[in-house]
């Protein structure tokens, strides 16, 4: 296996593959954490879920023509604006179609997966309406495109980079409104006694909508984010569904922790295998060892422990 | 008949207006090309049908039918695959005899789990078998383990993504992203003639027929009152000391089973499979087929199956561009508007008007409730 | 849905310089002159040729939808689905030739008619379709199919109620059907011409081929991995992710590590994208030529989306570049631009897709009627002076002789021509000694 490698390179082969690992990790967080979020706080499975990540990839579009048109003085830094954009804009979205949808449909869970399923049929098509079926080239700063070299293999992605810090960056201030917010307190009494959370004055309608809201906002930010990595197009939004499914379902879906940490164990094996096999044997085995382990463990890795 | 399967007039009518509309009116009114068009849509049915069972019945909703109405396909057209690449057929490639992919992908001796498919009897016995031990692995693992719900939802739909990656990267053994391509003749007859299509069509149509009958057989018995029971209270129907996991597993294998003879029908009709029809999205279209018709309702599943395809090839010949709005407005208001579809429609609607005579009846049970999931 | 193809052409085809074309070529060619110049010989040729429409019972006995004045034809891609992205320009590139033919006078007189079908990226679709064009609109050739899947779902359709189908895109061969001509270059003619000139101009050694997970990267690769081993260089690593694939980080680590002279990739659609801009991201600059890439499955269409900077640097080996260097070229890419839009790109499968509609009519007029089994046989040798692309043959074997390019890639998105073979590529789809 690592035949005519030199001990340096076999390091280096670490190095690098870990780093991959963890980019591909941040990737998994950030289309998983809204997901999450919206899954596991209220049981609904947004199937749209691709197309809110890339109408914020379209917002990046957008954002990057408007400053290479008007102020390209600025260019370095749209990203950022268009990030907290493309949350808004998703987020907005978000809050519409739990007010339109969404509310209607909490007793029934495998109602909103049909539901949400037609949502993102017509928002491809929009996508298509307004931007066109080929996909959009997003042109992005720079400085974040490069990569600096350690030594003459090992070269660190400064994209990669981005993508773990906002990674970082958004888990934390997700977990600080979860568990520190009131927001948070608010919404997770409402997952756990509807009723309850109602007598106590909790406005249990309008915390569905902001967790809705907020769930679909960071899918936003995800799409933002990927337009460095991926492609921008009225379908790419469907690449990422099975992959985030599977992150929320054997992370435990109602489990934040879980999430993450199932997005690391996924993460790490398919960049391992990828490296070793063929790139399409590593994905079938990747899906088929959380397959299995899901059959063993259906709960996912964590769970609350409550009693059904 | 109608005593065995305990229908009442209604449904004997339903049955028979349903036949008649299969078996007299789109023959007569159709040409052989628009005929053959309803009978790769009635393929569809099948899998519509079996949702019924398991999911509107059952309450265990399947992103992964498509799994199960391929495998079946893909048996057939081992077939006939096999049956159209005799050794003269096939002169020109470097090992004759062999399907035309194998030889381009270098495969240089037909696999050994293509052999059997030489001979009809194991290949009719396959389309069948196959996908049903398959159904019956996964639902031994799941139902077991009480997986159920929107998590058994995700998974099976992990299943197809899995099979059609498979699929797909395996193309010496599976023809790859083009499917099984240029099926010709079955035991030396010519399905590609329009009299062979319409023969075809009939054939389809009775085994659609027998798939009915089945389903409404089981929902007339026992173990459909306990399939509804444990949609409604999953606990309950356990603590009276039923095995839940093996109704669950029975019914599903049940529904993979007629999936299965639908895609067998669908490569005979169309003439090809391919790992299209593995993946996620035909499973979801075929969800959504079961839920216009009325999840609850069986014939339902086959109006809705119809009414969803000839909207999709008349929207998509008018308006190409539409379609997508179309068919996520049709998602969208099923469920929100028409929880029970076009049966509940019927029954809600139409039924109460007509002379009691023909079965109407002023409050019919299945309109009542939402179904829970 | 029949759409009567109304729309005015808003300039004719410009008229420019016949290509030297000897005496021989001219009686091959029967009436049908250089195609560009047709404007120019209707109106100089005293016979006008094209005016006067030869009876309809003479030029169509198979009934045809063919009028006294109009004839049917079909498009038939995908405008919804994943494939609308490349098909699109596909469509664009037909239907402006049949604007253009119909401006100079239609096809034996007759005004072509276009019926459109959206084969919505799903292969039974396809199959419907087709035969919805050949049985019920009767149509009298079709111009469509982009993925090797959708022309194996259709090929039996039109076998079986002999249509003929016009199939633009490269492809991986291996396929030869009476009822299909493929103006795409098939495997062999993309590869070698490729893999030659990089090992003759850059002095490649070793090979890293990677690739989407389906029949035509596979079976390019096969050829290219014969091809270079025949000549005792060698592939160092062959890598296959599923179609839509978008994390490729673990390869490039792989590239990096066995530091290979060339990167042959044939990755299509999304993943086009991810795999560029992660390379790029992971300081692999193209532009160094160091590993140096060299695709075969990326047109100026795809550098849209993948964008210019990204791609910079990289080679291309294909038939056609939108920059290429000619008369005929110029008045194509403006001619597309007056219909189709200003920021309109267009690549090799676009413009393969435009020849269709001409080689059919070359074909017509020179069998002097519609029926398709005299349209086939008068296909083989059938020219066009005229292509945007230059000089196009059909062979026998209903593939196109055309000339392979090498284009590198610039920031801008388009391909700057560095080589093109002197003479033209034989197609040969079924390649001995590299299977």
């Amino acid at each position: 296996m690592f035949d005519g490698y030199t001990m340096g390179e076999i390091g280096a082969i670490f190095a690098m593959q870990g780093f991959a690992g963890l980019i591909l990790f941040s990737v998994f967080v950030l289309m998983a954490l809204g997901l999450a979020i919206i899954f596991g706080q209220m049981g609904v499975i947004n199937m749209a879920h691709g197309e809110f990540m890339i109408l914020g990839a379209y917002v990046t579009y957008l954002c990057s023509n408007f400053f290479a048109d008007y102020i390209p003085a600025l260019f370095g830094i749209y990203f950022f604006v268009a990030m907290f954009l493309a949350f808004l804009a998703a987020g907005a979205l978000g809050a519409l179609v739990e007010w339109a949808m969404i509310r209607h449909l909490y007793r029934r869970p495998l109602d909103t997966l049909l539901a949400t399923w037609g949502l993102s049929l017509i928002l491809q098509q929009t996508y298509r309406s307004i931007f066109g079926a080929r996909e959009v080239g997003v042109t992005l700063p720079d400085w974040l495109m490069g990569s600096f070299a350690l030594t003459d293999i090992i070269d660190v992605q400064i994209n990669g980079l981005f993508v773990m810090g906002l990674t970082l960056l958004i888990t934390v201030g997700v977990g600080l409104l979860m568990f520190k917010a009131r927001f948070g307190r608010q919404v997770r009494a409402v997952m756990q006694n509807r009723m309850m959370a109602g007598a106590v004055g909790i406005d249990t309608e309008k915390v569905d909508r902001k967790t809705f809201a907020l769930g679909c906002g960071i899918a936003g930010v995800a799409g933002s984010a990927f337009t460095m990595i991926g492609s921008t197009g009225p379908t790419a939004g469907q690449l990422y569904i099975v992959d985030t499914f599977l992150v929320v379902v054997f992370g435990g879906a109602q489990s934040l922790l879980g999430t993450i940490a199932s997005a690391f164990t996924i993460s790490q094996s398919q960049s391992a295998m990828e490296f070793f096999l063929s790139g399409s044997m590593a994905k079938v085995l990747t899906l088929l060892t959380v397959v299995g382990i899901l059959m063993l463990r259906p709960q996912g890795l964590f769970s609350l422990k409550v009693r059904r | 008949m109608a005593r065995i399967l305990n229908m009442d007039r209604t449904q004997l009518l339903g049955f028979v207006l349903l036949a008649a509309l299969v078996f007299l009116v789109l023959p007569l009114a159709l040409d052989a090309f628009r005929l053959n068009m309803v009978g790769k849509y009635l393929t569809y049915a099948f899998v519509a049908v079996g949702l019924v069972l398991c999911w509107g019945y059952g309450g265990i909703l399947s992103l992964g039918q498509g799994v199960f109405f391929g495998l079946g396909g893909y048996c057939m057209a081992m077939f006939l695959k096999l049956e159209a690449s005799t050794p003269e057929a096939t002169a020109i490639q470097s090992t004759p005899g062999i399907p035309d992919f194998m030889d381009w992908n270098q495969v240089t001796a037909l696999p050994w789990f293509w052999e059997p498919f030489h001979n009809l009897a194991f290949t009719l016995f396959a389309v069948i078998a196959v996908p049903v031990a398959f159904a019956f692995i996964i639902g031994v693992a799941m139902f077991k383990r009480r997986v159920g719900g929107v998590y058994f939802a995700i998974i099976t739909q992990a299943v197809a993504a899995i099979l059609s990656i498979l699929i797909i990267g395996q193309q010496g053994y599976t023809g790859g992203v083009n499917g099984i391509t240029d099926l010709r003749t079955l035991l030396g007859w010519d399905i590609r003639t329009d009299s062979a299509r319409t023969i075809l069509y009939f054939v389809n149509g009775g085994l659609l027929f027998v798939c009915l009958f089945i389903a409404a057989w089981i929902k007339s018995t026992k173990f459909g009152r306990i399939l509804v029971a444990m949609r409604g209270r999953e606990d309950r129907v356990r603590f009276s000391g039923y095995d839940v996991s093996a109704f669950k597993i029975f019914v599903f294998c049940v529904a993979a089973g007629m999936a299965a003879v639908g895609g067998a029908m669908f490569t005979l009709q169309v003439g090809f499979m391919s790992p299209t029809f593995v993946g996620i999205v035909p499973s979801i279209e075929m969800v959504i087929f079961c839920a216009v018709g009325g999840r609850l309702s069986i014939l339902g599943a086959v109006y809705g199956t119809l009414l969803v395809n000839w909207g999709k090839t008349t929207f998509s010949e008018t308006f190409p561009e539409l379609w997508l709005f179309a068919m996520g407005a049709v998602f969208i208001g099923v469920v929100l508007a028409f929880p029970n579809g076009l049966a509940g429609l019927w029954t809600d609607h139409v039924a109460p008007r007509l002379p009691r005579r023909l079965g109407g009846r002023p409050r019919p049970e299945a309109a009542q409730p939402a179904p829970a999931e | 849905m029949t759409d009567t193809n109304t729309r005015p052409v808003r300039r004719s085809l410009q008229v420019h310089p016949d290509q030297p074309a000897s005496m021989e070529r001219r009686k091959l060619l029967g009436g049908a002159l250089g195609l560009a110049a047709l404007p120019l010989a209707a109106s100089l040729l005293p016979s006008r040729a094209f005016a006067q429409a030869p009876l309809t019972s003479a030029v169509n006995t198979t009934g045809l939808a063919v009028t006294d004045s109009t004839v049917k034809v079909g498009i038939l891609h995908s405008i919804t689905g994943t494939m609308a992205i490349s098909e699109t320009g596909s469509v664009q590139a037909e239907k402006l030739a049949i604007d253009q033919i119909n401006a100079a006078g239609g096809v034996l007189g007759r005004k072509i008619e276009f019926v459109q079908e959206d084969g919505a990226s799903d292969w039974p679709t396809f199959a419907e379709k087709a035969r919805k064009l050949l049985v019920e609109d009767k149509v009298a050739s079709v111009f469509g199919c982009w993925t090797s899947a959708s022309r194996k779902a259709v090929l039996p359709v039109f076998e079986q109620y002999n249509g003929m189908l016009y199939y633009p895109t490269f492809y991986e061969g291996l396929e030869q059907s009476p009822n299909v001509i493929y103006t795409g270059q098939e495997a062999t003619q993309q590869i070698l011409a490729g893999i030659d000139w990089v090992v003759k101009e850059k002095g490649a050694k070793s090979f890293y081929l990677i690739g989407s997970d389906y029949i035509w990267p596979r079976t390019s690769n096969k050829i290219a991995r014969r091809h270079i081993e025949k000549q005792g260089l060698s592939v160092v690593g062959e890598d296959y992710f599923p179609l839509g694939h978008t994390q490729f980080n673990s390869v490039i680590n792989k590239i990096k590590l066995k530091k290979p002279d060339v990167i042959y990739a044939i990755v299509v659609g999304g993943s086009n994208v991810a795999f560029y801009k992660q390379l790029k991201a992971a300081g692999i600059d193209m532009t160094q030529e160091h590993p140096l890439l060299l695709t075969i499955s990326v047109t100026e269409d795809e550098i849209r989306g993948i964008g210019g900077e990204n791609i910079e640097g990289a080679y291309a080996a294909m038939k056609y570049f939108q920059s290429l260097d000619n008369e005929n070229n110029k008045a194509f890419v403006a001619n597309f631009k007056e219909m189709w839009g200003d920021d309109m790109v267009i690549g090799d499968v676009t413009q393969a897709a435009y020849l269709g509609a001409w080689l059919w009519k070359a074909a017509v007029e020179k069998a002097g009627s519609f029926d398709i089994d005299k349209v086939r046989e008068a296909s083989p040798g059938i020219e066009l002076t005229t292509a945007p692309e230059g000089y196009v043959r059909i062979h026998e074997n209903h593939h196109l002789w055309s000339k392979t390019r090498i284009g590198h890639a610039k920031a801008d998105g388009q391909y700057e021509v560095v080589y093109e073979t002197a003479d033209l590529m034989e197609p040969n789809p079924f390649p001995e000694g590299y299977q």
